[in-house]
């Protein structure tokens, strides 16, 4: 290899300038441990290089004060440690959790008590029905009762007859104002399709009257019917007729009969 | 092994005394490299420091098979600062860049009249010629490839190299 013609071939300074590829470097570096000519001339390449090129420093910035920036570093370097969490964000975020929770809670619970609430408010409204309800029956009843003790009452007791002797009935009979007040307390429920029909007679000769079927009997309350009755009834009798009732009583089915004491 | 191999291999080792003579070798013309190219000494004092403190911290990955240590630390330099002159900030300070040549600032480098090396610059200066100062401007302190720098300046490749290799004997011949 011509050592002269590769110095010379102006390589080593672009070596130096550092555009040489990575091959090329390899290949330098080792001809420079070869061949000192070849290292002696990069040196002063380079030399001259470095001269060049601190000639155009405006001023130079010793060591010294290079240093403290390079301690500088270091300890930025030392600060850069995983940031130590600090409390008062950890005392942050664990207030506003807990300020959430509570404002859930809060909310959840007057839910409730509005839910309380308005189930107080129906069981009052319907408390104040029953109440009205009441009232209603005391003052139905208090009318049925001063009904029943007004002097012109007759008061005749239905007994019960043949298989049905255990029933009995009673009839308030208000003759001023052609009102009989039936008490069926003793009779059991009409059977399905069957009404209670009620009966005026007059004996001599027997003749029945019909006065109506008791449609309402078994959802009645106090059993207490109120019945127009017009007619100069001596007896009163109760049969068990089919639904619609009867043109004439069917005397197998006559509960309970009673006679009127006495003709006013 | 010569000397400066040995000192780059402390400096490798993180010995700080290493560290200092190179420092004291190199910081001058990696400042003037910086300086060249962001013609601003205060960014360019920056810059030169945050480079030595880069190769301080990165020194394991150097090594001499890939190229001389001056080279090595030359190219941060370079990149360092051309980054700079990239950023938006820099380009709005620095609209007008002045594009004075290296030579145009040794000319009138006050820094330089104590410097014994001071005449044997000026002079190399004063007396080179326009392909010298454009060459030498754009492959040592520019960062230039061979190939960029011939096209730069409308030139073969291989002239490039061997007008490259006179001039630098020119200086040569001044300062050493």
């Amino acid at each position: 290899m011509d050592i002269n013609a590769y110095i010379e071939s102006g390589i080593l300074e672009l070596y130096v300038a550092g555009k040489l590829s990575e091959k090329e470097n390899q290949d330098v570096y080792e001809l420079m441990q070869q061949h000192p000519e070849i290292l002696q001339e990069v040196l002063e390449i380079e030399a001259a290089i470095v001269k060049l090129t601190a000639a155009v420093s405006p001023h130079s910035i010793d060591f010294e004060s290079f240093k403290d920036k390079l301690k500088d570093t270091n300890t930025k370097v030392v600060d850069l440690k995983p940031r130590k969490p600090s409390w008062i964000s950890y005392t942050g975020w664990a207030a506003s959790v807990l300020l959430a929770g509570g404002l859930l809670w809060t909310l959840n619970n007057k839910n409730k008590v509005e839910e309380e609430l308005q189930t107080v408010s129906t069981e009052k409204q319907y408390l104040e029905i029953q109440i009205e309800e009441a009232r209603g029956d005391l003052a139905a009843t208090k009318n049925l009762l001063d009904a029943i003790r007004d002097k012109d009452i007759i008061a005749v007791p239905l007994g019960g007859q043949g298989d049905y002797a255990s029933t009995y009935a009673k009839v308030y009979w208000n003759k001023a104002d052609n009102t009989i007040y039936l008490d069926g307390e003793g009779l059991p429920n009409a059977p399905e399709g069957k009404v209670w029909q009620v009966w005026s007679l007059t004996l001599n000769p027997l003749t029945p009257t019909s006065l109506g079927t008791i449609d309402d009997f078994n959802t009645d309350d106090n059993k207490i019917f109120a019945i127009a009755n017009a007619n100069e009834s001596q007896a009163f009798g109760i049969t068990l007729e089919p639904e619609g009732g009867s043109e004439s009583p069917t005397m197998e089915q006559l509960y309970t009969l009673g006679v009127v004491a006495s003709t006013p | 092994m010569t000397e400066l191999e040995t000192l780059v291999q402390q400096f490798q080792s993180k010995n700080q005394v290493a560290f200092k003579k190179l420092y004291d070798m190199y910081s001058d013309s990696i400042h003037g490299v910086v300086y060249n190219i962001v013609k601003d000494a205060d960014i360019a004092d920056e810059i030169m420091q945050d480079v030595f403190i880069k190769a301080w911290h990165k020194a394991d990955t150097y090594s001499s098979k890939k190229g001389r240590f001056f080279t090595w630390i030359l190219n941060i330099a370079r990149n360092a600062a051309i980054d700079v002159t990239r950023s938006k900030a820099f380009k709005q300070s620095k609209k007008n860049l002045n594009s004075d040549y290296f030579v145009d600032i040794i000319r009138s480098n006050d820094n330089l009249d104590n410097s014994t090396d001071a005449i044997g610059i000026k002079k190399f200066v004063t007396n080179l010629g326009k392909k010298c100062k454009e060459v030498i401007e754009l492959l040592y302190f520019k960062g230039f490839t061979q190939k960029e720098a011939s096209e730069e300046l409308d030139m073969p490749i291989g002239t490039i190299k061997t007008r490259n290799r006179n001039c630098i004997q020119q200086l040569r011949d001044m300062v050493l």
